[in-house]
Protein backbone atom coordinates (compact mmCIF):
# COMPACT_ATOMS: atom_id res chain seq x y z
CA UNK A 1 0.00 0.00 0.00
CA UNK A 2 2.56 2.88 0.79
CA UNK A 3 4.80 1.70 -2.60
CA UNK A 4 1.70 2.63 -4.69
CA UNK A 5 0.29 5.76 -2.33
CA UNK A 6 4.34 6.88 -2.76
CA UNK A 7 3.77 6.15 -6.87
CA UNK A 8 0.79 8.30 -6.96
CA UNK A 9 1.72 10.77 -5.00
CA UNK A 10 4.97 11.21 -7.39
CA UNK A 11 2.67 10.94 -10.24
CA UNK A 12 0.17 13.51 -9.01
CA UNK A 13 3.71 16.04 -8.98
CA UNK A 14 3.94 15.59 -12.80
CA UNK A 15 1.44 17.55 -14.86
CA UNK A 16 2.45 16.49 -18.32
CA UNK A 17 0.47 13.38 -19.05
CA UNK A 18 3.18 12.22 -21.76
CA UNK A 19 6.13 12.46 -19.00
CA UNK A 20 3.57 10.87 -16.72
CA UNK A 21 3.06 8.10 -18.33
CA UNK A 22 6.94 7.35 -19.00
CA UNK A 23 7.37 7.85 -15.33
CA UNK A 24 5.25 5.72 -14.49
CA UNK A 25 6.18 3.03 -16.94
CA UNK A 26 9.42 3.39 -15.52
CA UNK A 27 8.03 2.17 -12.08
CA UNK A 28 6.29 -0.63 -13.41
CA UNK A 29 9.48 -1.69 -15.19
CA UNK A 30 11.52 -1.81 -12.12
CA UNK A 31 8.75 -3.20 -9.97
CA UNK A 32 8.29 -6.34 -12.40
CA UNK A 33 12.69 -6.74 -12.23
CA UNK A 34 12.31 -7.05 -8.99
CA UNK A 35 9.61 -9.73 -8.61
CA UNK A 36 11.37 -11.43 -11.36
CA UNK A 37 15.04 -11.08 -9.61
CA UNK A 38 13.20 -12.21 -6.16
CA UNK A 39 11.65 -15.05 -7.75
CA UNK A 40 15.16 -16.48 -9.70
CA UNK A 41 16.85 -16.14 -5.97
CA UNK A 42 14.19 -18.05 -4.34
CA UNK A 43 14.06 -20.60 -7.69
CA UNK A 44 17.90 -21.05 -6.71
CA UNK A 45 17.55 -21.39 -2.80
CA UNK A 46 14.67 -24.01 -3.64
CA UNK A 47 16.81 -26.14 -6.46
CA UNK A 48 19.44 -26.95 -3.66
CA UNK A 49 16.71 -27.17 -0.87
CA UNK A 50 13.74 -28.78 -2.33
CA UNK A 51 12.52 -29.07 0.88
CA UNK A 52 11.74 -25.18 0.65
CA UNK A 53 9.21 -25.62 -1.97
CA UNK A 54 7.33 -28.18 -0.69
CA UNK A 55 7.10 -26.46 2.63
CA UNK A 56 6.23 -23.02 0.64
CA UNK A 57 4.06 -25.07 -1.86
CA UNK A 58 1.99 -26.64 1.34
CA UNK A 59 1.30 -23.24 3.33
CA UNK A 60 0.54 -21.54 -0.15
CA UNK A 61 -2.85 -23.34 -0.83
CA UNK A 62 -5.16 -21.55 -2.65
CA UNK A 63 -9.27 -21.30 -1.34
CA UNK A 64 -11.42 -22.53 -4.10
CA UNK A 65 -15.34 -23.13 -3.97
CA UNK A 66 -14.20 -26.81 -3.28
CA UNK A 67 -12.61 -25.99 -0.14
CA UNK A 68 -15.03 -23.56 1.00
CA UNK A 69 -17.70 -26.39 -0.09
CA UNK A 70 -20.81 -26.14 2.51
CA UNK A 71 -21.10 -28.97 4.80
CA UNK A 72 -23.03 -32.40 3.70
CA UNK A 73 -23.25 -34.72 5.97
CA UNK A 74 -23.55 -37.50 3.31
CA UNK A 75 -19.86 -37.07 2.20
CA UNK A 76 -17.53 -40.16 3.26
CA UNK A 77 -20.23 -41.83 5.68
CA UNK A 78 -21.48 -44.86 5.80
CA UNK A 79 -25.36 -44.91 4.99
CA UNK A 80 -27.72 -45.75 7.42
CA UNK A 81 -30.42 -48.44 6.98
CA UNK A 82 -31.27 -49.21 3.71
CA UNK A 83 -30.23 -47.30 0.58
CA UNK A 84 -32.65 -48.68 -1.72
CA UNK A 85 -31.19 -47.27 -4.82
CA UNK A 86 -28.25 -49.61 -4.23
CA UNK A 87 -30.45 -52.65 -3.82
CA UNK A 88 -31.87 -52.28 -6.94
CA UNK A 89 -28.62 -52.06 -8.41
CA UNK A 90 -27.15 -55.03 -7.11
CA UNK A 91 -30.36 -57.10 -7.40
CA UNK A 92 -29.35 -57.34 -10.93
CA UNK A 93 -26.11 -58.35 -11.58
CA UNK A 94 -26.43 -58.98 -15.68
CA UNK A 95 -24.18 -57.80 -18.80
CA UNK A 96 -25.62 -54.46 -19.55
CA UNK A 97 -27.69 -54.31 -22.31
CA UNK A 98 -28.85 -51.03 -23.67
CA UNK A 99 -31.87 -49.68 -25.48
CA UNK A 100 -31.83 -46.22 -27.12
CA UNK A 101 -34.37 -44.38 -28.36
CA UNK A 102 -35.40 -40.18 -28.98
CA UNK A 103 -38.52 -38.03 -27.97
CA UNK A 104 -41.17 -38.51 -30.00
CA UNK A 105 -40.97 -36.42 -33.25
CA UNK A 106 -37.50 -35.82 -33.04
CA UNK A 107 -35.07 -34.00 -35.16
CA UNK A 108 -32.58 -35.00 -37.20
CA UNK A 109 -29.89 -33.90 -34.49
CA UNK A 110 -31.52 -36.71 -31.78
CA UNK A 111 -30.33 -39.22 -34.25
CA UNK A 112 -26.97 -37.95 -34.37
CA UNK A 113 -26.71 -38.01 -31.12
CA UNK A 114 -28.02 -41.75 -30.52
CA UNK A 115 -25.43 -42.29 -33.41
CA UNK A 116 -22.48 -40.86 -31.05
CA UNK A 117 -23.80 -42.69 -27.59
CA UNK A 118 -23.47 -45.97 -29.64
CA UNK A 119 -20.52 -45.86 -30.16
CA UNK A 120 -18.98 -46.00 -26.94
CA UNK A 121 -22.10 -47.26 -25.10
CA UNK A 122 -21.33 -51.27 -25.04
CA UNK A 123 -24.20 -54.02 -26.26
CA UNK A 124 -26.49 -51.21 -26.82
CA UNK A 125 -29.47 -51.13 -29.64
CA UNK A 126 -31.21 -48.13 -31.38
CA UNK A 127 -35.42 -47.88 -31.39
CA UNK A 128 -36.82 -45.52 -33.71
CA UNK A 129 -39.51 -44.11 -31.20
CA UNK A 130 -43.00 -44.64 -31.77
CA UNK A 131 -45.70 -41.47 -30.44
CA UNK A 132 -47.98 -43.76 -29.10
CA UNK A 133 -46.04 -45.48 -26.83
CA UNK A 134 -45.50 -43.56 -23.68
CA UNK A 135 -42.06 -44.23 -21.55
CA UNK A 136 -43.45 -46.76 -19.53
CA UNK A 137 -44.89 -48.96 -21.96
CA UNK A 138 -41.22 -48.87 -23.36
CA UNK A 139 -39.81 -49.61 -20.26
CA UNK A 140 -41.92 -52.70 -20.69
CA UNK A 141 -40.98 -53.17 -23.45
CA UNK A 142 -37.30 -53.62 -22.03
CA UNK A 143 -37.82 -55.52 -19.06
CA UNK A 144 -39.39 -58.04 -21.29
CA UNK A 145 -35.93 -58.36 -23.46
CA UNK A 146 -33.90 -58.05 -20.77
CA UNK A 147 -32.59 -54.82 -21.22
CA UNK A 148 -30.81 -53.52 -18.44
CA UNK A 149 -30.82 -49.62 -18.75
CA UNK A 150 -33.04 -47.44 -21.25
CA UNK A 151 -31.84 -44.37 -22.71
CA UNK A 152 -34.56 -41.44 -23.89
CA UNK A 153 -32.65 -38.66 -25.82
CA UNK A 154 -34.68 -35.31 -25.67
CA UNK A 155 -34.54 -32.79 -28.33
CA UNK A 156 -35.98 -29.29 -28.14
CA UNK A 157 -35.82 -26.62 -31.08
CA UNK A 158 -33.38 -28.78 -32.89
CA UNK A 159 -31.15 -29.26 -30.37
CA UNK A 160 -30.43 -32.18 -28.19
CA UNK A 161 -30.97 -30.61 -24.69
CA UNK A 162 -31.84 -34.03 -22.23
CA UNK A 163 -30.96 -37.63 -21.45
CA UNK A 164 -33.47 -39.67 -19.07
CA UNK A 165 -31.83 -43.12 -18.09
CA UNK A 166 -34.11 -45.37 -16.86
CA UNK A 167 -32.51 -48.08 -14.96
CA UNK A 168 -34.41 -51.45 -15.77
CA UNK A 169 -36.18 -53.56 -14.29
CA UNK A 170 -37.33 -51.32 -11.22
CA UNK A 171 -35.93 -47.67 -12.15
CA UNK A 172 -34.49 -45.47 -10.64
CA UNK A 173 -35.15 -42.74 -12.79
CA UNK A 174 -32.57 -40.09 -14.16
CA UNK A 175 -33.14 -37.08 -15.86
CA UNK A 176 -29.71 -35.11 -16.87
CA UNK A 177 -29.02 -31.76 -18.67
CA UNK A 178 -27.13 -31.84 -21.89
CA UNK A 179 -24.92 -29.18 -22.73
CA UNK A 180 -21.83 -27.48 -24.63
CA UNK A 181 -22.29 -31.17 -26.93
CA UNK A 182 -19.07 -31.25 -28.82
CA UNK A 183 -18.62 -33.99 -31.89
CA UNK A 184 -15.47 -35.86 -32.05
CA UNK A 185 -14.53 -34.23 -35.86
CA UNK A 186 -14.35 -30.66 -33.70
CA UNK A 187 -11.58 -31.92 -31.38
CA UNK A 188 -8.27 -30.40 -32.64
CA UNK A 189 -5.99 -33.49 -32.79
CA UNK A 190 -8.33 -36.33 -32.05
CA UNK A 191 -7.76 -40.09 -32.34
CA UNK A 192 -9.98 -42.73 -33.89
CA UNK A 193 -11.55 -45.42 -31.07
CA UNK A 194 -11.52 -48.73 -31.47
CA UNK A 195 -13.95 -51.05 -30.65
CA UNK A 196 -12.84 -52.49 -27.01
CA UNK A 197 -14.62 -51.75 -24.15
CA UNK A 198 -13.31 -48.66 -22.55
CA UNK A 199 -12.22 -48.37 -18.95
CA UNK A 200 -14.69 -46.41 -17.03
CA UNK A 201 -13.25 -43.23 -14.52
CA UNK A 202 -15.92 -41.97 -12.05
CA UNK A 203 -14.55 -38.68 -10.16
CA UNK A 204 -15.74 -36.93 -7.09
CA UNK A 205 -18.99 -38.82 -6.49
CA UNK A 206 -19.07 -37.87 -2.74
CA UNK A 207 -22.33 -37.49 -1.65
CA UNK A 208 -25.27 -39.94 -1.35
CA UNK A 209 -26.96 -38.19 -4.21
CA UNK A 210 -23.76 -37.89 -6.25
CA UNK A 211 -23.00 -42.04 -5.72
CA UNK A 212 -26.32 -43.02 -6.58
CA UNK A 213 -25.11 -41.01 -9.87
CA UNK A 214 -22.06 -43.00 -9.98
CA UNK A 215 -23.94 -46.40 -9.56
CA UNK A 216 -26.23 -45.55 -13.27
CA UNK A 217 -22.79 -45.32 -14.94
CA UNK A 218 -21.16 -48.26 -13.90
CA UNK A 219 -24.49 -50.37 -14.33
CA UNK A 220 -24.42 -49.00 -18.10
CA UNK A 221 -20.50 -49.95 -19.03
CA UNK A 222 -19.22 -53.36 -18.42
CA UNK A 223 -17.32 -54.16 -15.20
CA UNK A 224 -14.83 -55.77 -16.75
CA UNK A 225 -12.47 -53.67 -19.36
CA UNK A 226 -10.43 -54.52 -22.40
CA UNK A 227 -7.69 -52.86 -21.18
CA UNK A 228 -5.54 -53.47 -23.92
CA UNK A 229 -7.85 -50.74 -25.96
CA UNK A 230 -6.38 -48.20 -23.21
CA UNK A 231 -9.45 -46.20 -23.94
CA UNK A 232 -10.51 -44.72 -20.85
CA UNK A 233 -14.03 -42.92 -20.26
CA UNK A 234 -14.43 -40.39 -17.74
CA UNK A 235 -17.25 -38.74 -16.02
CA UNK A 236 -15.73 -36.28 -13.81
CA UNK A 237 -18.10 -34.57 -11.40
CA UNK A 238 -17.82 -30.95 -10.42
CA UNK A 239 -19.73 -28.27 -8.48
CA UNK A 240 -22.54 -30.34 -9.85
CA UNK A 241 -21.51 -30.14 -13.66
CA UNK A 242 -20.52 -33.80 -15.24
CA UNK A 243 -18.16 -34.03 -17.23
CA UNK A 244 -18.02 -36.38 -20.23
CA UNK A 245 -14.67 -37.43 -22.00
CA UNK A 246 -12.86 -40.23 -23.63
CA UNK A 247 -9.30 -40.63 -24.21
CA UNK A 248 -6.54 -42.71 -25.32
CA UNK A 249 -4.15 -43.05 -22.54
CA UNK A 250 -0.25 -44.40 -22.81
CA UNK A 251 2.19 -44.40 -19.92
CA UNK A 252 5.50 -42.71 -20.64
CA UNK A 253 7.07 -44.02 -18.00
CA UNK A 254 5.89 -44.34 -13.92
CA UNK A 255 5.26 -41.27 -13.60
CA UNK A 256 3.74 -39.70 -17.44
CA UNK A 257 0.48 -40.50 -18.47
CA UNK A 258 -0.07 -39.12 -22.10
CA UNK A 259 -3.75 -38.80 -23.36
CA UNK A 260 -5.10 -38.60 -26.43
CA UNK A 261 -8.70 -36.93 -26.90
CA UNK A 262 -11.12 -39.38 -28.54
CA UNK A 263 -14.48 -37.21 -28.48
CA UNK A 264 -17.61 -36.00 -27.76
CA UNK A 265 -17.31 -34.00 -25.23
CA UNK A 266 -20.57 -32.61 -23.56
CA UNK A 267 -21.55 -31.55 -20.22
CA UNK A 268 -24.33 -33.65 -17.64
CA UNK A 269 -26.25 -31.89 -15.01
CA UNK A 270 -28.54 -33.93 -12.99
CA UNK A 271 -32.10 -32.41 -13.30
CA UNK A 272 -34.56 -35.08 -11.17
CA UNK A 273 -33.81 -38.43 -9.92
CA UNK A 274 -37.33 -40.29 -9.62
CA UNK A 275 -37.95 -43.39 -7.75
CA UNK A 276 -39.48 -46.26 -9.93
CA UNK A 277 -39.37 -45.74 -13.64
CA UNK A 278 -41.05 -42.02 -13.33
CA UNK A 279 -42.85 -42.27 -10.08
CA UNK A 280 -42.39 -40.28 -7.32
CA UNK A 281 -39.53 -37.90 -7.15
CA UNK A 282 -36.76 -37.99 -5.03
CA UNK A 283 -34.21 -35.48 -5.84
CA UNK A 284 -35.26 -32.60 -8.43
CA UNK A 285 -33.14 -29.42 -8.85
CA UNK A 286 -34.50 -25.98 -8.74
CA UNK A 287 -32.75 -22.67 -9.81
CA UNK A 288 -33.18 -21.47 -5.92
CA UNK A 289 -30.95 -24.24 -4.88
CA UNK A 290 -27.94 -22.89 -6.76
CA UNK A 291 -28.46 -19.54 -4.85
CA UNK A 292 -25.06 -20.55 -2.45
CA UNK A 293 -22.43 -21.05 -4.78
CA UNK A 294 -20.69 -22.99 -2.04
CA UNK A 295 -23.25 -25.96 -2.17
CA UNK A 296 -23.40 -29.35 -4.42
CA UNK A 297 -25.18 -31.71 -4.31
CA UNK A 298 -22.87 -34.58 -6.32
CA UNK B 1 -71.72 7.96 -32.51
CA UNK B 2 -72.09 7.43 -35.77
CA UNK B 3 -69.78 4.15 -37.40
CA UNK B 4 -67.94 6.00 -39.81
CA UNK B 5 -66.58 8.27 -37.58
CA UNK B 6 -65.57 5.57 -35.19
CA UNK B 7 -63.65 4.15 -37.96
CA UNK B 8 -61.84 7.34 -38.81
CA UNK B 9 -60.30 7.75 -35.47
CA UNK B 10 -59.44 3.64 -35.30
CA UNK B 11 -58.42 3.99 -38.95
CA UNK B 12 -56.05 7.29 -39.28
CA UNK B 13 -55.25 7.92 -35.38
CA UNK B 14 -55.45 5.39 -33.02
CA UNK B 15 -56.58 2.51 -31.79
CA UNK B 16 -55.20 0.52 -28.23
CA UNK B 17 -56.08 -2.82 -30.04
CA UNK B 18 -54.61 -1.85 -33.14
CA UNK B 19 -51.05 -4.03 -33.59
CA UNK B 20 -49.26 -3.35 -36.33
CA UNK B 21 -46.31 -5.93 -37.55
CA UNK B 22 -44.86 -3.81 -39.73
CA UNK B 23 -46.08 -3.83 -43.24
CA UNK B 24 -49.30 -5.05 -44.85
CA UNK B 25 -52.00 -6.10 -42.73
CA UNK B 26 -52.78 -4.77 -38.99
CA UNK B 27 -54.19 -7.03 -36.40
CA UNK B 28 -56.68 -6.20 -33.70
CA UNK B 29 -56.64 -8.30 -30.43
CA UNK B 30 -60.25 -6.79 -29.45
CA UNK B 31 -61.46 -9.96 -27.84
CA UNK B 32 -64.53 -9.75 -29.85
CA UNK B 33 -63.19 -9.21 -33.17
CA UNK B 34 -64.39 -12.22 -35.77
CA UNK B 35 -61.21 -12.82 -37.69
CA UNK B 36 -58.74 -11.10 -36.04
CA UNK B 37 -57.86 -8.59 -38.48
CA UNK B 38 -57.91 -4.98 -38.47
CA UNK B 39 -60.52 -4.09 -41.54
CA UNK B 40 -63.84 -1.68 -41.46
CA UNK B 41 -65.65 -5.00 -41.93
CA UNK B 42 -64.15 -6.96 -38.88
CA UNK B 43 -63.91 -4.05 -36.35
CA UNK B 44 -66.05 -4.83 -33.85
CA UNK B 45 -66.23 -1.23 -32.83
CA UNK B 46 -67.33 0.76 -35.57
CA UNK B 47 -69.59 -1.60 -36.77
CA UNK B 48 -72.83 -1.13 -34.83
CA UNK B 49 -74.16 -4.38 -36.00
CA UNK B 50 -71.38 -6.91 -35.37
CA UNK B 51 -71.89 -10.87 -34.93
CA UNK B 52 -68.82 -12.81 -33.32
CA UNK B 53 -68.29 -16.50 -31.79
CA UNK B 54 -66.95 -17.11 -28.54
CA UNK B 55 -65.31 -19.74 -26.27
CA UNK B 56 -66.19 -18.79 -22.73
CA UNK B 57 -64.78 -21.77 -20.19
CA UNK B 58 -64.94 -24.45 -22.76
CA UNK B 59 -68.80 -23.66 -24.58
CA UNK B 60 -68.95 -21.48 -27.43
CA UNK B 61 -71.23 -19.25 -27.64
CA UNK B 62 -72.71 -16.60 -30.75
CA UNK B 63 -72.27 -13.21 -29.77
CA UNK B 64 -74.74 -10.56 -31.47
CA UNK B 65 -74.81 -6.47 -31.21
CA UNK B 66 -77.14 -4.52 -33.21
CA UNK B 67 -77.89 -0.64 -33.12
CA UNK B 68 -80.88 -0.67 -31.75
CA UNK B 69 -78.96 -1.51 -27.89
CA UNK B 70 -75.76 0.78 -28.50
CA UNK B 71 -77.15 2.99 -26.15
CA UNK B 72 -77.13 0.24 -23.36
CA UNK B 73 -73.60 -1.01 -22.87
CA UNK B 74 -74.43 -3.70 -20.22
CA UNK B 75 -76.54 -5.39 -22.59
CA UNK B 76 -74.96 -4.76 -25.57
CA UNK B 77 -74.21 -7.97 -26.86
CA UNK B 78 -76.65 -10.74 -27.29
CA UNK B 79 -75.54 -14.40 -26.59
CA UNK B 80 -76.51 -17.58 -27.63
CA UNK B 81 -74.63 -20.92 -26.87
CA UNK B 82 -74.01 -22.90 -29.57
CA UNK B 83 -74.63 -26.74 -29.44
CA UNK B 84 -71.86 -29.13 -29.10
CA UNK B 85 -73.07 -31.02 -32.76
CA UNK B 86 -71.08 -28.99 -35.08
CA UNK B 87 -73.81 -29.07 -37.91
CA UNK B 88 -75.98 -28.14 -35.58
CA UNK B 89 -74.52 -25.47 -34.12
CA UNK B 90 -74.03 -24.37 -38.09
CA UNK B 91 -77.79 -24.27 -38.35
CA UNK B 92 -77.74 -22.25 -35.13
CA UNK B 93 -75.09 -19.43 -36.78
CA UNK B 94 -77.60 -19.86 -39.83
CA UNK B 95 -81.07 -19.31 -37.54
CA UNK B 96 -80.24 -16.43 -35.68
CA UNK B 97 -77.67 -14.08 -38.42
CA UNK B 98 -80.80 -14.98 -41.36
CA UNK B 99 -81.06 -11.43 -42.55
CA UNK B 100 -77.74 -10.52 -41.86
CA UNK B 101 -75.47 -9.54 -44.43
CA UNK B 102 -72.89 -12.82 -46.27
CA UNK B 103 -69.83 -11.66 -44.82
CA UNK B 104 -70.27 -11.91 -41.36
CA UNK B 105 -72.42 -14.98 -41.37
CA UNK B 106 -69.32 -16.86 -43.43
CA UNK B 107 -66.98 -15.05 -40.54
CA UNK B 108 -69.09 -16.52 -37.35
CA UNK B 109 -69.15 -20.03 -39.19
CA UNK B 110 -65.29 -19.82 -40.16
CA UNK B 111 -64.97 -19.19 -36.83
CA UNK B 112 -67.10 -21.63 -34.86
CA UNK B 113 -64.86 -24.00 -37.46
CA UNK B 114 -61.94 -23.24 -35.75
CA UNK B 115 -62.95 -23.33 -32.01
CA UNK B 116 -64.02 -26.61 -32.65
CA UNK B 117 -60.81 -28.00 -34.08
CA UNK B 118 -59.03 -26.36 -31.01
CA UNK B 119 -60.93 -27.99 -28.42
CA UNK B 120 -60.74 -31.28 -29.92
CA UNK B 121 -57.08 -31.06 -29.80
CA UNK B 122 -57.10 -29.67 -26.62
CA UNK B 123 -59.15 -32.31 -25.74
CA UNK B 124 -56.22 -34.85 -27.20
CA UNK B 125 -53.90 -33.09 -25.41
CA UNK B 126 -55.74 -33.28 -22.46
CA UNK B 127 -55.80 -37.30 -22.56
CA UNK B 128 -52.16 -37.92 -23.06
CA UNK B 129 -49.74 -38.29 -20.45
CA UNK B 130 -46.98 -35.70 -21.10
CA UNK B 131 -43.22 -37.20 -20.92
CA UNK B 132 -41.48 -34.36 -20.10
CA UNK B 133 -41.39 -32.40 -17.42
CA UNK B 134 -41.86 -28.46 -18.55
CA UNK B 135 -40.08 -26.23 -16.48
CA UNK B 136 -39.66 -22.74 -17.01
CA UNK B 137 -35.74 -21.13 -17.14
CA UNK B 138 -34.80 -17.68 -16.77
CA UNK B 139 -32.34 -16.23 -19.06
CA UNK B 140 -30.76 -15.26 -15.93
CA UNK B 141 -30.54 -18.39 -14.67
CA UNK B 142 -29.31 -19.76 -17.84
CA UNK B 143 -26.83 -17.78 -18.02
CA UNK B 144 -25.42 -18.40 -14.83
CA UNK B 145 -25.29 -21.69 -15.05
CA UNK B 146 -23.09 -21.42 -18.63
CA UNK B 147 -21.10 -19.48 -16.77
CA UNK B 148 -21.06 -21.62 -13.51
CA UNK B 149 -20.17 -24.54 -16.41
CA UNK B 150 -17.22 -22.95 -17.72
CA UNK B 151 -15.72 -22.14 -14.04
CA UNK B 152 -16.19 -25.67 -13.16
CA UNK B 153 -14.71 -26.70 -16.33
CA UNK B 154 -11.42 -24.40 -15.62
CA UNK B 155 -11.29 -25.60 -12.16
CA UNK B 156 -11.96 -29.42 -12.85
CA UNK B 157 -8.32 -29.95 -14.51
CA UNK B 158 -9.81 -33.30 -16.07
CA UNK B 159 -6.86 -34.44 -17.85
CA UNK B 160 -4.57 -34.09 -14.39
CA UNK B 161 -7.52 -36.01 -12.61
CA UNK B 162 -7.64 -38.84 -15.37
CA UNK B 163 -3.92 -38.98 -15.79
CA UNK B 164 -3.66 -39.38 -11.54
CA UNK B 165 -6.46 -41.94 -11.83
CA UNK B 166 -4.49 -44.00 -14.05
CA UNK B 167 -1.68 -43.93 -12.70
CA UNK B 168 -3.06 -44.87 -9.52
CA UNK B 169 -4.60 -48.06 -11.02
CA UNK B 170 -1.51 -49.10 -12.82
CA UNK B 171 0.36 -48.61 -9.55
CA UNK B 172 -2.03 -50.26 -7.26
CA UNK B 173 -2.18 -53.13 -8.92
CA UNK B 174 -5.69 -53.11 -10.77
CA UNK B 175 -4.30 -53.96 -14.39
CA UNK B 176 -3.34 -57.63 -13.07
CA UNK B 177 0.02 -58.58 -13.09
CA UNK B 178 0.79 -58.82 -16.70
CA UNK B 179 -0.71 -55.33 -17.70
CA UNK B 180 -1.54 -55.41 -21.48
CA UNK B 181 -1.86 -51.45 -21.59
CA UNK B 182 1.46 -50.52 -20.11
CA UNK B 183 5.16 -50.95 -22.03
CA UNK B 184 7.72 -53.78 -19.90
CA UNK B 185 10.41 -51.28 -19.42
CA UNK B 186 7.50 -49.09 -18.00
CA UNK B 187 6.03 -51.80 -15.80
CA UNK B 188 8.93 -53.16 -14.43
CA UNK B 189 9.98 -50.18 -13.44
CA UNK B 190 6.71 -49.48 -11.44
CA UNK B 191 7.04 -52.89 -9.83
CA UNK B 192 10.71 -52.60 -8.90
CA UNK B 193 9.24 -48.92 -7.34
CA UNK B 194 6.00 -51.49 -5.59
CA UNK B 195 9.15 -53.62 -4.23
CA UNK B 196 11.48 -50.90 -2.47
CA UNK B 197 8.18 -49.53 -0.70
CA UNK B 198 7.89 -53.05 0.17
CA UNK B 199 11.08 -53.23 1.42
CA UNK B 200 10.58 -50.19 3.59
CA UNK B 201 7.70 -52.12 5.11
CA UNK B 202 9.22 -55.07 5.39
CA UNK B 203 12.01 -52.97 8.15
CA UNK B 204 9.07 -52.23 10.49
CA UNK B 205 6.87 -55.17 10.62
CA UNK B 206 9.05 -58.13 10.82
CA UNK B 207 6.94 -60.59 9.34
CA UNK B 208 8.08 -63.30 7.33
CA UNK B 209 5.42 -63.81 4.83
CA UNK B 210 6.12 -60.84 3.89
CA UNK B 211 9.93 -61.57 3.05
CA UNK B 212 8.83 -64.30 1.05
CA UNK B 213 6.06 -63.56 -0.82
CA UNK B 214 7.98 -59.66 -1.98
CA UNK B 215 10.66 -61.82 -2.95
CA UNK B 216 8.65 -64.29 -5.39
CA UNK B 217 6.99 -61.69 -6.72
CA UNK B 218 10.43 -60.33 -7.88
CA UNK B 219 11.19 -63.62 -9.37
CA UNK B 220 7.47 -63.57 -10.86
CA UNK B 221 8.01 -60.02 -12.50
CA UNK B 222 11.53 -61.21 -14.46
CA UNK B 223 10.50 -64.41 -15.59
CA UNK B 224 7.07 -63.81 -16.69
CA UNK B 225 7.78 -61.47 -19.09
CA UNK B 226 10.28 -62.91 -21.13
CA UNK B 227 7.87 -65.38 -21.90
CA UNK B 228 5.52 -62.44 -22.80
CA UNK B 229 7.35 -61.99 -25.72
CA UNK B 230 6.32 -64.48 -27.61
CA UNK B 231 2.94 -64.98 -26.98
CA UNK B 232 -0.31 -63.46 -28.77
CA UNK B 233 -2.26 -61.20 -26.85
CA UNK B 234 -5.54 -62.92 -27.42
CA UNK B 235 -3.82 -65.96 -25.58
CA UNK B 236 -2.49 -63.52 -22.74
CA UNK B 237 -6.66 -62.44 -22.59
CA UNK B 238 -7.52 -65.77 -22.25
CA UNK B 239 -4.96 -66.93 -19.52
CA UNK B 240 -6.08 -64.13 -17.50
CA UNK B 241 -9.13 -64.85 -17.53
CA UNK B 242 -8.38 -68.60 -16.43
CA UNK B 243 -6.11 -67.01 -14.13
CA UNK B 244 -9.23 -64.70 -12.86
CA UNK B 245 -11.47 -67.70 -12.65
CA UNK B 246 -8.94 -69.57 -10.53
CA UNK B 247 -8.76 -66.72 -8.27
CA UNK B 248 -12.17 -65.93 -7.57
CA UNK B 249 -12.53 -69.53 -6.04
CA UNK B 250 -9.23 -69.41 -4.02
CA UNK B 251 -10.26 -65.87 -2.72
CA UNK B 252 -12.95 -67.13 -0.71
CA UNK B 253 -10.98 -69.57 1.38
CA UNK B 254 -8.56 -66.39 2.15
CA UNK B 255 -8.95 -64.33 5.22
CA UNK B 256 -11.23 -61.47 6.12
CA UNK B 257 -8.75 -58.51 4.97
CA UNK B 258 -8.45 -59.90 1.30
CA UNK B 259 -12.02 -60.31 1.16
CA UNK B 260 -13.02 -56.89 1.76
CA UNK B 261 -10.41 -55.60 -0.61
CA UNK B 262 -12.07 -57.75 -3.16
CA UNK B 263 -15.55 -55.52 -2.48
CA UNK B 264 -13.70 -52.44 -3.14
CA UNK B 265 -11.95 -53.73 -6.05
CA UNK B 266 -15.18 -55.00 -7.78
CA UNK B 267 -16.45 -51.50 -7.10
CA UNK B 268 -14.71 -49.87 -9.63
CA UNK B 269 -15.33 -50.79 -13.17
CA UNK B 270 -11.57 -50.39 -13.81
CA UNK B 271 -9.79 -52.54 -11.59
CA UNK B 272 -12.54 -55.45 -11.39
CA UNK B 273 -10.98 -59.03 -10.38
CA UNK B 274 -7.55 -58.74 -12.28
CA UNK B 275 -6.68 -56.60 -9.12
CA UNK B 276 -7.19 -59.45 -6.71
CA UNK B 277 -4.63 -61.46 -8.12
CA UNK B 278 -2.15 -59.28 -7.78
CA UNK B 279 -3.02 -57.71 -4.03
CA UNK B 280 -3.35 -61.11 -2.82
CA UNK B 281 0.06 -62.30 -4.10
CA UNK B 282 1.39 -59.07 -1.54
CA UNK B 283 -1.43 -59.37 1.05
CA UNK B 284 -0.37 -57.78 4.42
CA UNK B 285 1.19 -55.02 2.94
CA UNK B 286 -1.02 -53.20 0.83
CA UNK B 287 -1.01 -49.42 0.66
CA UNK B 288 -3.65 -48.16 2.14
CA UNK B 289 -3.48 -44.48 0.39
CA UNK B 290 -4.31 -45.72 -2.50
CA UNK B 291 -7.29 -47.11 -1.74
CA UNK B 292 -8.29 -44.50 0.75
CA UNK B 293 -7.77 -41.93 -2.84
CA UNK B 294 -9.69 -44.50 -4.88
CA UNK B 295 -12.37 -44.74 -2.43
CA UNK B 296 -12.94 -40.89 -3.20
CA UNK B 297 -13.11 -40.87 -6.55
CA UNK B 298 -15.21 -43.39 -7.49
CA UNK B 299 -18.84 -43.00 -6.59
CA UNK B 300 -19.50 -46.87 -5.61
Amino acid sequence: MDEAKKTSEILKGIKNKHRRQKVFAAIQAEKSKEKHKLRAARAKEERENPQLKEERLANNVPETLETKRVFDETIATEIEGEDEFFELFNKSQRDPKVLITTSPNARKCAYEFADILMEFVPNVTFVKRKREYQMKEMAQYCNNREFTDLIVINEDKKKVNGLTFIHLPEGPTYYFSVTSLTTTERIKGHGRATLHTPELILNNFNTRLGKTVGRLFQAIFPAQPEVEGRQVITLHNQRDYIFFRRHRYVFRDEKKVGLQELGPQFTLKLRRLQKGIKDEIEWEFKADMERDKRKFYL
Amino acid sequence: MSDDLIWSVINDKFCSFKIKPGKGQDFCRNEYNVSGLCSRQTCPLANARYATVKNVEGKLYLYMKTAERAHMPAKLWERVKLLKNYTKALEQVDHHLQYWQEFLINKCKQRLTRLTQVAVTEKRLAMREEERHYVGIKPKIKRREENRERKALAAARIEKAIEKELLDRLKSGAYGDKPLNVDEKIWKKVLGKVDEVDDEEEEFDEDDDVVLESGDEEDFGQVEYVEDDGDDELVDMEDLEKWLGDDSSSDNESDNDSETETKKGDKRSGSGAAGDKKRKKRRGHVEIEYEDDIQTNIAA
